[in-house]
């Protein structure tokens, strides 16, 4: 027990130098540190509780990628019927409980619309995307495939994260974090934010901007009751708008989305000097824009965004130029939130705030200042107990408490692991239980001893019968802490990562590294008595 | 120099003479701390009850003005905020809890959020937000399940570990402990109404942690003490396990309880919750180390040949053929 070799010492002290060292960056700042540009630059990563900054949890319904794409559905298969030579005609094309029916007029007409609607049904990848059934011989029913619904929302979850991606881009935040969690979720993290107001609001918009054609005949007091006539729907107005609390009735079909622009700013109405966003389409667009209102001059459309009615002006000209000016009652601030969101483009499913978590930077570093003391002072007054109780035994495991300390730092760093407020609780009561350890060690000798077993024997001994119990000890905790930091959430884990890697470098210092050094004392000292 | 020596040499305390008394009272301390949980209910904080929590500091006061801020909030219809220093006296944390019928809806914890600090910061012009957390009723119902899956699993996968290692006596006793130990844990939260939040979680932990090494401690003397002193009956050869173990239990105590009161005086105001839980399970899991751990070994009947390899048929008559006694 008491035998080191060499190479066992230089192992044991190797191991500690690069651990120890690897703590360093997280210690000092690394710009007055000469550190050798070769080497990797390892940090603890600070906690947004410490760090300052938000922590965002974002998440879709599902269910409205499903209408969206049964949506995209009827437009298809209208008008893959509509442009069939010779043309097939349908009835009324129904959606609900998330599946999609339609009556042929010509029974004749089965395998000809069947065989249309085939890409579609199978769609690009290798799982299908919708069953086709048919009732009564002429009525086509297309329900979604799990798996084909599955891999739309995965695909809507992706374009949603780019999208969120380039949004907070545009604020000019440093370093976000932006990861897919889960299926529906997306978790975004951005340290040192000052104002998370504007994120959430961009974030929380979904920038879904469509321009349709009011619904001039429906009855006023229809649109007040909402009820909408057949072929079209009632969208209210926003609230920032002057009609606020009115309601509008427009044609479902025939408007057309602005997803297909070039470009969004925020800028001023000439005339009114009221902040608006001037919008470019990009070719494609342009042309639908010019054919909309140039078929429709005379006549009001509305500009809606996210299901609400901004304005809805009268076409007064066909506007051919590609370019638009959309009012609404902004100000500056929602004016440029919106050129933002429209630049990133509209995100294909909403997003809803579900968890929030801001701390300012002022919070975060009080917190780090009082922890840091709190440790100090709770490292010195440990210490100075070992001391007394322990002599030379207490030095030893003072030192190997101080090596732990490191240990922990640099192994965290190494794994790129986030150092949380209770990380710090965690490293506070890792410092008082690391000494354990030499506590009982320290016992079990005192112990040996008494019972008359000579120096070298009462030293072997009393490590060879603690470490049963700290090993028994340490090996539950780590099952407690590991379990913990794989089904815990937020804090629980911020925690339970320093419990656990404060365990193996517990037991390395307090149990190893002392051994190492308690060995070396005997052979040089060889002392006839022991003072613990 | 002198050595400081926390416990005399040689104690003999009748530490498990008053097992039965105690055993039941720490029954009925059990059974009072859930019929606190029951009745009391715990103080869920916006982890686990869904809502809004906002620390605010008052730059240009003295005080924050915490009745004003009471009815400031409550006007907006959310039922009655909890707001408390924190910290510093003109530093404030308004709690607003997630109304029943906002449960199911994904984004009203952010709204209400929104509306609370609103309403503040057009009051007040010097306010400065320090933090702000938003839990939806989805999340927070998460929050619970997964703390109670991952305390659950935790307990048992330590009891089945002690059992392996030692033997199920053991194991029993330890979760046992174990069980103990959160009952008066939650007893005590819901005693005093105490903010129950995810930190709490982490907090539990740590008490498990350490009531677990302290029970270890205790059952690898109690086995090594089985295989030396065979004859000697039960209750006595506890006593002497816990009294052999009682000067390193004094001294790990005293180490942690040095270490954790700085961060409760000293440390930041959001670990105040999290240490003082940590602090107070400090006694409950020593306490139980040795009045529920050790005595369950008396009545599930532990002996010396859980330990001690049995001497087979065979060998038996082999003794008896050489004539051995």
């Amino acid at each position: 027990m008491l035998d080191f070799p060499t190479w066992k010492k230089v192992w044991l002290w190797g191991l500690t130098l690069v651990a120890c060292f690897a703590a360093m960056p997280s210690i000092f700042a690394t710009a007055s540190l000469p550190w050798p540009e070769a080497l990797p630059d390892p940090e603890v990563n600070l906690g947004l509780d410490l760090a300052g900054g938000s922590h965002i949890l974002l998440e879709a319904d599902p269910d409205q990628v499903g209408s969206q794409r049964l949506e995209n559905l009827e437009e298809n298969v209208r008008t893959l019927m509509r442009n069939a030579s010779p043309r097939v005609r349908i009835g009324d094309v129904a959606t609900n409980n998330g599946r999609l029916s339609f009556i042929l007029d010509n029974p004749a007409n089965l395998d000809r619309a069947r065989e249309l609607l085939l890409p579609t049904v199978n769609g690009t990848g290798l799982t299908r995307e919708w069953d086709l059934s048919v009732v009564d011989g002429q009525r086509i029913v297309l329900t979604p495939t799990s798996a084909g619904m599955s891999s739309a929302v995965t695909q809507a979850m992706d374009s949603a994260t780019e999208v969120v991606r380039k949004r907070i881009d545009a604020l000019g935040t440093r370093e976000p974090t932006i990861i897919r969690q889960g299926d529906t979720r997306i978790v975004v993290q951005v340290p040192g934010l000052q104002d998370p107001d504007q994120l959430k609001e961009l974030l929380g918009q979904t920038a879904k901007l469509e321009f349709k054609l009011v619904d001039q005949n429906a009855l006023p007091s229809d649109v007040l009751q909402g009820i909408a006539r057949a072929g079209s729907e009632i969208f209210p107005y926003a609230e920032s708008s002057q009609f606020a609390g009115q309601s509008v009735a427009v044609r479902r079909l025939g408007g057309i989305r602005g997803d297909n622009l070039t470009g969004a700013q925020q800028g001023f109405d000439p005339q009114t000097n009221e902040p608006v966003v001037n919008i470019q389409f990009d070719q494609q667009g342009g042309a639908r824009f010019a054919r909309l209102t140039t078929e429709n001059v005379n006549r009001p459309f509305a500009i809606i965004l996210d299901s609400e009615v901004l304005s809805a002006p009268n076409i007064n000209e066909p506007i051919l130029g590609g370019q638009a000016q959309i009012s609404g009652g902004f100000t500056v601030d929602t004016a440029n939130n919106l050129a933002i969101s429209l630049r990133s483009g509209a995100l294909p499913v909403d997003l809803t705030v579900i968890e929030e978590r801001t701390v300012g930077p002022d919070l975060g570093a009080d917190s780090i200042r009082r922890g840091t003391l709190a440790m100090m002072i709770g490292s010195v007054a440990v210490i100075v107990l070992m001391i007394v109780t322990y002599g030379r035994f207490g030095i030893y495991s003072t030192i190997a408490l101080g090596f732990n300390v490191l240990m922990i730092l640099g192994i965290m760093a190494g794994l790129n692991t986030t150092l949380t407020l209770p990380g710090i609780a965690g490293f506070v009561l890792t410092i008082g239980a690391a000494v354990d350890a030499n506590v009982l060690i320290n016992e079990r000798i005192r112990e040996e001893r008494k019972r008359g077993r000579r120096v070298i024997a009462a030293v072997e001994n009393g490590y060879k019968e603690a470490s049963r119990a700290i090993y028994d000890a340490n090996i539950t905790n780590f099952i407690a802490g590991v379990l913990l930091f794989l089904f815990g959430s937020g804090p629980v884990r911020g925690f339970a990562v320093v419990l656990v890697i404060g365990l193996f470098t517990s037991v390395f210092t307090a149990v190893v590294l002392t051994r190492m050094w308690v060995a070396g004392w005997l052979r040089k000292a060889r002392p006839s008595d022991l003072n613990v | 120099m002198k050595l400081l020596k926390l416990v005399p040499d040689n104690t003999n305390i009748k530490f498990l003479k008053l097992r039965l008394p105690l055993f039941i009272m720490s029954l009925v301390l059990i059974a009072a701390s859930w019929g606190l949980v029951a009745v009391k209910g715990i103080n869920y904080g916006v982890d686990f009850a869904g809502g809004q929590e906002v620390r605010l500091t008052f730059e240009q006061q003295e005080e924050a003005p915490i009745p004003a801020l009471r009815e400031l909030v409550a006007g907006l219809g959310y039922g009655t905020p909890v707001v408390q220093e924190f910290g510093e006296p003109n530093q404030v944390s308004i709690r607003v809890r997630l109304p029943e019928e906002a449960e199911n809806v994904p984004g009203a914890a952010t709204e209400i959020g929104n509306e609370v600090i609103q309403i503040i910061e057009a009051e007040y012009s010097d306010v400065r937000r320090d933090g702000n957390d938003t839990v939806s009723g989805k999340v927070a119902g998460e929050f619970r399940n997964d703390a109670v899956f991952a305390l659950v699993a935790a307990m048992l996968a330590v009891a089945l570990y002690i059992w392996i290692r030692f033997e199920w006596q053991f194991g029993v006793g330890g979760l046992f402990a174990l069980f103990h130990d959160v009952s008066l844990t939650l007893g005590m939260f819901a005693l005093f109404q105490l903010e129950f939040s995810l930190q709490i979680i982490a907090a539990i932990l740590a008490i498990i942690g350490y009531s677990l090494n302290d029970t270890i401690v205790v059952y690898d003397r109690i086995r090594e003490n089985l295989k030396k002193y065979r004859k000697m009956p039960l209750p006595e050869l506890l006593d002497l396990s816990v009294n052999e173990t009682l000067a390193r239990t004094v001294m790990t105590s005293l180490t942690l309880l040095v270490a954790l009161l700085p961060l409760l005086l000293f440390g930041p105001a959001s670990l105040f919750g999290l240490t003082a839980a940590i602090t107070l399970g400090l006694f409950v899991g020593t306490y139980s180390s040795v009045y529920m751990a050790a005595p369950l070994l008396i009545w599930l009947g532990v002996n010396s040949s859980s330990f001690v390899p049995q001497e087979s048929v065979v060998d038996k008559q082999e003794r008896i053929a050489r004539g051995e006694a």
